[in-house]
């Protein structure tokens, strides 16, 4: 009896791990079933390169270079505000920051992550959008850069944390040995601590990029979800997941419209693939 | 062990048919952002009325609801178009048939702020706008400014009647489409409220949304015609060039509790709360 519990429990277990491979393997290829019908109608070319999204009209344009630009135009701007304060945030944290600072500053990174992201949305747009607009005189506030600046408090917290376990792994004599050569605090943070930890923290990076790519509400809120190829970080864009979340309702199930936005979910699927794939790689290079 | 799990399986079971079994006197109803305000004040009157009864009222845009009532998962869709034959077909293969009724009119408003001097346009300077052909307030007589144009997303039967009637003037082959640099906003709430603050901007609506803090553009078909205001009186006697029928779907011909809800809302106190929340009555 006691061996067949054992079994059993074993046995579920196993289902348990085997299950998360299993789903994610089921949902990309129900993907690809629905996206790649869309390809009869356009070609992967001209679907990845058209410029222009009209998709309910007849016959319907499904260009989504605009969309991708606009994707890719948001996740930098955003990368490159919370990069640099995300780091900072992590250093000051790890290695400077006295206990009770530390404690306070790591409740409030979490807490930061646990806002839900259509609130931070709708922040931004009573606040951020307005002010946006009128800093740079523009005709609306609804912009690219409005996106970047709310999505870099979503990736903050992810890159904050990764980034400070990977200073702390630093093994303690190299710290040491550096202090003891009469290295000043901050030679030993920028000259071993940093380069020490690099893929650590080069996979938090990533994976707070990744979180920002698939960021949905916040940016179909203050983005302004103008389907144009955009020239400026001022100007408004559409995102992938904007495109996805405001246009699914709408679709008529087995239209090439459908199976459009199937096909803008594969090709969002890949980008966060690779995204993941690299901060794993860079996450096992550490070990 | 295996005698309690099927236990308490067969209690699941039972609280969820027990469950299925109350939602029997409950209508769903779906679909147009236009007409959510008025299917809301509907259900609540009704609900007053008819203790017992439960009407549940949700927005999404006007494709979203018709294609609920595609997919058996609510009992009125509420449309601000007409449905698409694409839509027909597919409903026909699910086994269920459309049924429209027109439950009452809406003049579509082009707003702009109020501090924006330009206050009258014709159909072809608004197709003009939203095409994107003209990119500033200064061709139309305002300030030298950049025309930010706003716009309901695709989901929306809004979107769609302004895109056929203003845009492509009834044409059916014509090919115009909305400018790429058009605003595209979730609701018609976001572009009262981007009209409100931003001196260049303009969108459109369904009169229920006009508020003190836009204003109103009067329309006309043409440079001759006369410039018609957005009210309620010039839809009725159809002056107003932007105007629609606002219309709900049954799967057949309307039964029990749905009939009930429906001819709740066509009857004299129904067609007062279309008044009250800002539409036009259908004329009897």
């Amino acid at each position: 009896m006691r061996k067949f519990k054992e079994f059993i429990i074993e046995k579920l277990i196993l289902i348990s791990g085997i299950a998360s491979i299993f789903f994610v393997v089921l949902i990309f290829l129900f993907l690809l079933k629905e996206g790649l019908s869309v390809f009869n109608t356009v070609s992967p070319f001209n679907f990845l390169f058209g410029k222009s999204w009209y998709p309910i009209s007849e016959p319907p344009q499904l260009g989504i270079l605009p969309l991708i630009l606009g994707s890719l135009l948001v996740t930098l701007g955003a990368a490159i505000i919370s990069i640099p304060i995300g780091v900072g945030c992590a250093v000051y944290i790890a290695e400077v920051a006295p206990g009770k600072i530390k404690e306070t500053l790591k409740a409030g990174i979490e807490l930061l992550a646990a806002i839900p992201s259509v609130v931070l949305g709708f922040i931004g747009m009573v606040t951020l959008v307005p002010l946006v607009k009128n800093i740079f005189h523009l005709p609306t506030g609804l912009t690219a850069l409005s996106g970047s600046i709310m999505l870099a408090f979503m990736a903050m917290p992810t890159i904050v944390s990764i980034a400070e376990d990977a200073l702390y792994s630093v093994p303690k004599t190299y710290k040491e040995g550096a202090l003891a050569l009469g290295a000043t605090h901050w030679q030993t943070i920028w000259r071993i601590m940093l380069p020490a930890a690099s893929s650590g923290i080069l996979a938090a990076i990533m994976l707070g990029i990744g979180r920002v790519i698939g960021e949905t509400m916040a940016v179909m809120m203050i983005t302004g979800n103008a389907a144009v190829i955009p020239n400026s970080i001022l100007a408004p864009v559409r995102t992938l997941t904007a495109t996805i979340a405001a246009e699914m309702g709408e679709a008529v199930v087995g239209s090439e419209h459908y199976f459009a936005l199937f096909a803008v979910g594969i090709v969002l699927f890949v980008i966060s693939f690779i995204v993941n794939v690299t901060a794993d790689l860079f996450l096992h290079k550490k070990q | 062990m295996f005698k309690k799990a099927v236990f308490i399986l067969a209690i699941f079971m039972f609280a969820a048919s027990a469950l299925a079994g109350q939602s029997k006197n409950s209508i769903q109803i779906k679909g147009s952002d236009t007409m959510v305000n008025l299917g809301q004040a509907w259900a609540e009157k009704y609900m007053e009325k008819n203790p017992g009864d439960f009407v549940a009222v949700t927005g999404g845009g006007s494709g979203t609801g018709l294609s609920s009532l595609i997919s058996g998962t609510c009992d009125i869709a509420m449309s601000s178009r007409n449905i698409k034959e694409k839509e027909i077909s597919l409903a026909n293969k699910k086994g269920i048939n459309p049924n429209e009724i027109k439950v009452a009119l809406d003049g579509l408003a082009v707003v702009v702020n109020p501090s924006n001097p330009v206050d009258k346009l014709t159909l072809d300077q608004l197709s003009g706008i939203f095409t994107g052909r003209i990119t500033n307030w200064k061709e139309l007589g305002g300030k030298d400014e950049r025309i930010v144009v706003l716009s309901r997303e695709v989901n929306s039967g809004t979107h769609v009647y302004f895109k056929e009637h203003v845009l492509r003037k009834n044409d059916p082959n014509s090919k115009e489409e909305f400018s790429p640099g058009a605003l595209m906003l979730s609701s018609s709430q976001a572009i009262a409220d981007e009209v409100a603050g931003n001196s260049s901007a303009i969108g459109y609506y369904g009169m229920g949304y006009i508020s003190a803090k836009q204003k109103p553009v009067a329309i006309a078909k043409d440079e001759k015609s006369e410039y018609v205001e957005p009210i309620i009186e010039n839809v009725l006697n159809n002056k107003y060039p932007i105007s629609r029928p606002l219309l709900i779907y049954t799967n057949g011909a309307p039964q029990d509790l749905v009939k009930k809800f429906i001819d709740f809302a066509l009857s004299k106190e129904g067609q007062d709360i279309v008044l009250a929340t800002d539409f036009v009555p259908v004329s009897k």
